[in-house]
């Protein structure tokens, strides 16, 4: 198969999914009790039995459950993803407004566990029984059963509240006045503890992975033919066996992105973050329903085209992958 | 006597199994400790608000008193109620969750996988893709949906950790089960006539468990994570104390009084990581190849 044939079929089985999800979700706003004609009626100060068949009937509430499933995927199609109440804003306009935040935390701290990750495994790998080896086990256990809002607490306390190195929560100081620079730099002041905190959970994963390929790639033959060239343990490191340790650990961090999601949603919490997880929480707390499904559809896209590119990415890396199905 | 002496004394006696893998477990040191600890944790659980007695709702004390003062061996919290108390109920529920969790989890992920691998095919395909379905739903997001709209009862909270929480269990089940489906001995127990059901849980199931247990292990310690998440969130029964929810109701007050939400993360902490050091062990005990490698 070309490429471009696997990308196609690639996509149509993203959007199968997406699909999935809609109807799902609609399942759910169905199934649960309560629903738009009890929250007008609530916020107008209750209504009778006639005006609410009047609400449903306005909201198309009456009609058959297929009928409104099937319009109700035909508009998030359009990105028209219902009305907050609560906000007094439509859903995808508050999904779009707290996005960069969320990315921008998301983005930085899987970069960072990555690259913290991939360093701790290799430097492991080249002494399995050494001290750093040991470390990268203790840490791999320790990232796994933290709580990660509490992990994040924790360095709350130790670094903005006893030693005040950086904000206690949010993302700007509406006080700081200056140019780019000058915001750039507050954004990256207030970045450093959630990132730290979102990334913790995932550097152990990272690390432990990066050491085992590492490990496996070092004992191969083709490394054993560089050091017989006299190539520097450093070269056959950094420049051969290091290649080919990163396609299992893209793979997966492509396979986290689920996960990071959900860590998002308790960091952000945590430090008031104004994203898309601090939003999940207050329209939780608000009973938003609109919002909160709206951003559950919209995560669920980002994390399907997020393993679209994933996969996109590891062909382009590993030769040895193009073509496959 | 003879050089010909009796075979049975030369071969090593045959052990079981269970001995053979219970010694490789004791000799892990870390997993026996791990395990030690549990056992403790698990006798706080049961006995512990009974022997107590304190209710962890009651306000005894002023707020805001620190652990040792005044006769509380871990303060009080913000509406001056015991902590020591909140702390033995709150691992009530912790622990019963993430083992009816973890239990449901594993139920669904061994059916599904079991299917899936043992049919193969187009039920194989279409069990699949659901698993796939669940792995790209951001699970604590769906998690917190279905408890704000279903209600924050603990059968839901359960529900709604078990139903997000299964798919590593049917992906591992699946591909024990391609595997074992093939070796000789089921074969032979097929053509001597067992059914479907039997081949599947009797005759292939038991030989995939080792794999299982130590994934079922490692989520009872995720499922008292998760549900650490969600309660932190709010989304708990507003009647009962877990530990996330001790954190999440005292966070406002960490400039107050941090032990409040220190010490119940430390609970999770240590509970999580001496179920992995167990898992851990298990994962040697039962897996012995995997050492060696």
């Amino acid at each position: 198969m070309n490429l471009a044939r696997i990308i196609l079929v690639r996509a149509a089985y993203a959007a199968g999914l997406l699909i999935a999800v809609l109807v799902l979700n609609f399942s759910m706003m169905h199934l649960a009790p309560g629903d738009v004609a009890d929250t007008i009626a609530q916020s107008m100060g209750g209504a009778d039995a006639e005006v609410m068949a009047q609400i449903r009937a306005d909201y198309g509430l009456d009609r058959p459950f297929v009928v409104q499933l099937g319009s109700y995927v035909l508009r998030v199609l359009q990105f028209d993803l219902g009305y907050s109440f609560f906000y007094n804003e439509s859903v995808s306009g508050l999904i779009l407004s707290r996005l960069p935040a969320t990315l921008l935390l998301v983005i930085t701290a899987q970069i960072l566990a990555i690259f913290i990750g991939v360093v701790l495994g290799v430097i492991s790998a080249r002494r399995p029984n050494g001290m750093s080896s040991h470390f990268v086990t203790l840490l791999a256990l320790f990232g796994y059963s933290a709580p990660v809002f509490w992990t994040g607490i924790l360095l709350l306390i130790a670094f903005s509240l006893k030693i005040p190195l950086f904000p206690v929560a949010g993302m700007v100081d509406v006080r700081i006045e200056g140019g780019f620079f000058v915001k750039a730099a507050d954004i990256a002041h207030h970045m450093v503890l959630p990132v730290i905190t979102l990334a913790s959970i995932f550097i152990a994963l990272y690390s432990r992975l990066s050491r085992a390929t590492m490990m496996e790639v070092l004992g191969s033959d083709y490394v054993r033919t560089a050091k017989a060239k006299g190539l520097t343990t450093r070269e056959i490191v950094y420049k051969h066996a290091l290649k080919n340790a990163l396609s299992p650990v893209i793979t997966l961090a492509g396979l986290q992105l689920s996960a990071v999601v959900s860590g998002a949603v308790l960091v952000e919490t945590v430090f008031s973050w104004p994203g898309l997880g601090t939003l999940a929480f207050q329209s939780i707390i608000a009973r938003d329903t609109p919002t909160i499904l709206g951003i559950l559809f919209f995560s669920a896209l980002v994390v399907i085209v997020g393993n679209l590119l994933t996969d996109l990415a590891l062909r382009l890396v590993d030769p040895r992958l193009r073509g496959r199905a | 006597m003879t050089d010909q002496t009796n075979p049975q004394e030369t071969t090593p006696t045959a052990r079981s199994p269970f001995s053979e893998a219970l010694e490789m477990f004791l000799r892990n040191y870390a997993a026996v400790a791990g395990l030690a600890i549990l056992i403790l944790i698990a006798l706080a659980a049961v006995f512990g608000p009974g022997l107590y007695g304190t209710d962890p709702f009651d306000m005894v004390w002023a707020p805001f008193s620190p652990p040792g003062a005044d006769g509380f061996l871990l303060g009080t919290d913000y509406l001056g109620r015991d902590l020591m108390a909140a702390l033995l109920h709150g691992a009530r529920v912790s622990i019963v969750i993430g083992l009816a969790a973890a239990f449901m989890s594993v139920v669904i992920g061994v059916s599904i996988g079991a299917l899936a691998g043992y049919y193969g095919g187009l039920i194989e395909e279409v069990l699949m893709r659901i698993t796939e379905f669940f792995q790209v739903l951001p699970t604590l997001l769906f998690s917190m949906v279905i408890v704000a709209l279903f209600g924050a009862s603990l059968p839901m909270i359960t529900f709604a950790i078990g139903i997000v929480s299964w798919t590593a269990v049917a992906r591992i089940t699946r591909s024990e089960f391609l595997r074992i489906r093939e070796l000789e001995y089921v074969t032979a127990s097929r053509a001597s006539g067992a059914s479907n059901g039997k081949l599947m849980f009797s005759v292939i199931l038991p030989n995939a468990l080792p794999p299982i247990i130590v994934q079922a292990a490692l989520m009872v310690g995720s499922a008292i994570l998760f549900e650490a998440g969600l309660s932190f969130l709010g989304l708990t029964d507003p009647n009962v104390v877990s530990w996330g929810q001790i954190i999440g109701s005292n966070r406002q007050y960490i400039l107050d009084a941090s032990y409040t939400v220190t010490i119940p993360g430390l609970a999770i902490f240590v509970t999580v990581l001496c179920i992995s050091l167990v898992g851990d062990g298990l994962n040697d005990a039962l897996n012995p190849k995997l050492r060696q490698r």
